[in-house]
């Protein structure tokens, strides 16, 4: 059985009065992963920015669950169950890991914190014994641990992630896929935005391809591996996976 | 009041509004084209007011000076001294955030504030430095003395005018913009941002320190409580931003708008019943207070908005 | 050493408590809404004269009148933010700057305007002094401003630490664009800045009241060592501002005193160890002492 969680709808997006997406459209259903590619300047960022209310938004329509969320502020996203994590600065240094977890619960405090906390560490359990260390001294692996870990901990039944593996070494990039899999599985959607395309398709339940901030492919994250046309263009080249 | 009474309300206030328009100008050096915060104009102006008095007071046993130097050359060294001090305080913060900038310029003119009570050999203390000459005072005095020094006066805003409009529209000029709005952009083509934020800064120093010198021939006496400190910095940045920061032309018409409005103030707290009338100066300074205000919200381009001089693309290649 | 302690140290770390209390203010402000706030002093006369008003109505202790010089100021900084500064939120900091130089002065206008301009005391006569072990002499005021300091340092850093609010302060001053992201109410957490800012600004009025007497300059006075305690203990930091405001008391009283048989500076340069501090720091540690965020 599927549920509708993400409904983006023709959306048109952009900054001041110039559109960078046209027409968008991306459905994210529950426990899902959504992967965005496309090469740079297509408006992948663009379109996590315009469901997360950063940005303005020209025409379409956006729903979560049923609610549209096209002229919502990002503070009203929050509590409904959405959370986001940007690509960078996105753990909070000068706090502690405790502290960026904490973080997490103040827009939308969820039932039983400690117990998200307890089960958002089972997750990622190389942040345990470093609770009380400042999220700035962490290695980027683990930062970004910090910071999935903070969009986790109001629940939520959605999260955006902007290129979670962004210049992270190739095991960690593992690592961290792996995790997002475990994510799913526990509940959450994920969309997300990712330059490690090849990567992220094998592990996306769906995925889009965005050139020009238009759609231009879409498939299971097996169907676009395997088409030819998306391989050649945008997975840098020849090989089947 | 009669006419020529009228008239020389109007040299007055013509002398004092050409004063602060030397200083407007120079806070236009320094926050128009470079975006420096500077809070403590009052110490520049009291460096400069100083080194004027004491390099052409007459002889006095209290204090230095009493060198008796001609009038132009007490203002080149007030410009001079006055150029240091902001050297000094440039090379320490331009390479901060505006903000520090700010608080060390506080900082600054507190020191000179400190140095000029306590500094009695220098500065005769807070008795202060009485007998500073004016230009020509020889030849002409009573009212026509007023008309000479309003001249005088006029005669130094159009030089800085021109200086500061020569600035602007000089590739340095054009540097110092870019590195105002966009400083990555500047400095990743090349430009030594904080060498040019120097410069500017010493600049606008100095023309600040030649207006303090000319308030000290007006008044013929500057002492530390000849001034409120705060009320001349302050003024200085309600006109300018009043009168469009950036552009020149705005730095002297805030300045005279603003005295104007500042004058009226006088004229109507004067108005108030006798128990009010020992509070019109803080009434005053409310008012001031509310109009900056006022004009940071609703009025913020100026009587003369900031326009970019036009490029002058040469043809050779 | 027994004079140093009696004349030097005890009134140094009662000034460097009182300059704490406001650079704790002066830091969050910076940390949390990016800019210099120049009325933070005349915050402090606000409340010196609001409690003045309370010890000649009611006839109360200058220390029990603290509770209504906090109400006067917190208003007084929450009705500035909402007509002067949150206009030119969306703007750079530096207008904001400009706009807080101009309340400072309207501040100082109205206390002008409504009290008047001469000194005044919250009580006549002279206060004996406690001695402790027959050689420490220590003014009470000196007590009660140093003990309540302390007590204000720890609550400080228990609310910063464990509370909500606290945490949620310290995210907004770390990253403020991350805060939105989150989901932080941005605007809220900036009223209680103010609220905060201003009532330690209101006890640290009263109590230059309490040492001194109240002026209307007494505020504008202070601003720069509390501009510098807040850059010595790093913006954004303010549990550093108030060691840098006891560094700096200290070491403004300290200087006075004859180590090798004359002063270090003449007793009426004293305001000027503030400044030679503030350039220092930004000379060689802009940061400050503890790590604030460098802009």
């Amino acid at each position: 059985m599927t549920e509708l969680v993400l409904d983006v709808r023709a959306v048109s997006a952009g900054y001041g009065k110039m559109p960078i997406i046209k027409d968008i459209s991306v459905h994210v259903d529950h426990q899902q992963i959504v992967t965005i590619i496309g090469p740079n300047g297509a408006g992948k960022s663009t379109l996590l920015k315009a469901v997360f209310g950063l940005n303005q938004h020209f025409s379409g329509e956006i729903t979560f669950v049923g609610m549209s969320i096209f002229n919502a502020r990002t503070a009203d996203l929050v509590p409904l169950g959405i959370s986001a994590v940007p690509q960078t600065h996105n753990v909070f240094s000068s706090l502690s890991v405790d502290e960026n977890l904490d973080v997490g619960t103040f827009a939308a405090p969820p039932r039983d914190a400690e117990a998200t906390k307890a089960h958002i560490l089972e997750l990622f359990p190389d942040l345990k014994d470093k609770l009380k260390q400042q999220a700035g001294q962490l290695s980027g692996g683990q930062r970004q641990m910090v910071a999935v870990g903070r969009a986790l901990m109001s629940d939520p039944k959605l999260i955006l992630l902007d290129e979670p593996t962004a210049g992270l070494s190739p095991a960690y990039l593992e690592v961290i896929f792996d995790l997002l899999l475990q994510v799913r599985d526990s509940g959450v959607s994920i969309l997300m935005v990712e330059q490690n395309a090849k990567q992220a398709l094998q592990i996306a339940d769906y995925a889009y391809v965005l050139v020009n901030g238009e759609n231009a492919y879409e498939g299971t994250g097996a169907e676009l591996l395997a088409d030819d046309e998306v391989r050649r263009s945008f997975l840098g080249g020849g090989g089947a996976p | 009041m009669e006419l020529p009474g009228i008239a020389f309300y109007i040299v007055a206030f013509l002398t004092m509004g050409g004063i602060y328009a030397i200083l407007c100008l120079a806070l236009n050096m320094q926050w128009g084209f470079g975006g420096l915060f500077n809070a403590g104009i009052a110490g520049f102006y009291a460096v400069g007011a100083y080194t004027a008095a004491i390099l052409t007071s007459a002889g006095s046993s209290a204090h230095l000076g009493g060198f008796d130097l001609p009038i132009v050359v007490g203002l080149i060294c007030a410009g001079i001294a006055s150029g240091i001090v902001g050297w000094a305080i440039a090379r320490i913060c331009v390479r901060l955030k505006a903000d520090y900038l700010a608080m060390a310029s506080i900082g600054i003119a507190e020191i000179i504030r400190l140095a000029i009570v306590n500094e009695e050999w220098l500065t005769n203390g807070s008795l202060g430095i009485s007998r500073i000459p004016r230009p020509l005072e020889a030849f002409y005095s009573g009212r026509a003395a007023e008309v000479v020094f309003v001249v005088f006066v006029w005669l130094i805003v159009a030089v800085t005018f021109l200086v500061a409009r020569r600035l602007q529209q000089s590739p340095w000029g054009r540097v110092m913009r870019a590195i105002r709005d966009n400083e990555e952009t500047a400095a990743s083509i090349g430009k030594d941002v904080q060498r040019f934020r120097t410069e500017t800064f010493v600049v606008g120093s100095v023309f600040m320190g030649v207006a303090g010198a000319l308030s000290a021939h007006y008044f013929k006496f500057f002492s530390p409580d000849a001034t409120e400190p705060l009320l001349i910095t302050f003024l200085a940045w309600v006109m300018l931003i009043a009168g469009g920061s950036g552009n020149n032309l705005g730095a002297i018409a805030g300045a005279l708008a603003i005295w104007a409005i500042w004058s009226l103030t006088e004229v109507v707290t004067q108005q108030l019943p006798p128990d009010w009338a020992t509070r019109s100066s803080y009434i005053r300074m409310l008012l001031i207070g509310l109009l900056l205000q006022f004009v940071l919200q609703r009025f913020r381009s100026g009587l003369f908005p900031e326009k970019s001089p036009k490029l002058r693309i040469s043809r050779e290649k | 050493m027994i004079d140093f302690i009696n004349f030097y140290l005890i009134p140094g770390i009662t000034l460097g408590s009182i300059y704490a209390l406001g650079a704790v203010g002066v830091s969050m402000i910076f940390g949390i809404l990016r800019f210099a706030h120049f009325a933070h002093g005349d915050l402090m006369t606000v409340g010196a004269y609001a409690a003045l008003t309370a010890v000649w109505v009611l006839g109360i202790p200058a220390l029990a009148a603290i509770p209504f010089a906090i109400i006067v100021t917190c208003l007084a900084a929450l009705l500035a933010d909402r007509l002067f500064y949150r206009p030119l939120r969306d703007l750079p900091t530096i207008y904001t700057v400009i706009a807080s130089f101009g309340v400072a002065l309207i501040l100082r206008s109205i206390v002008q305007t409504v009290w008047g301009t001469d000194s005044q005391v919250y009580m006549t006569g002279f206060q004996k002094p406690t001695i402790f072990f027959d050689t420490f002499r220590i003014a009470t005021r000196h007590i009660q401003i140093i003990l309540a300091t302390a007590a204000l340092t720890v609550a400080l850093h228990y609310f910063l630490s464990r509370t909500r609010l606290g945490k949620s302060m310290r995210a907004v001053a770390d990253d403020p664009d991350l805060a939105a992201v989150a989901g932080l109410d941005t605007e809220r957490i900036i009223r209680w800045t103010w609220i905060i800012g201003a009532a330690l600004a209101a006890i640290a009025g009263v109590f230059v009241g309490l040492d001194t007497d109240v002026h209307t300059n007494l505020g504008w006075n202070l601003l720069l060592p509390m501009f510098a305690a807040a850059l010595l203990g790093g913006i954004g930091k303010p549990l550093g501002a108030i060691a840098g405001g006891l560094i700096i008391g200290i070491a403004e009283e300290a200087c006075t005193y004859p180590f090798f048989g004359d002063t270090l500076i003449a007793p009426s340069y004293k305001s000027a160890v503030a400044f030679v501090i503030m350039v220092l720091i930004l000379i060689y540690r802009p940061q400050g002492l503890f790590r604030g965020r460098l802009m």
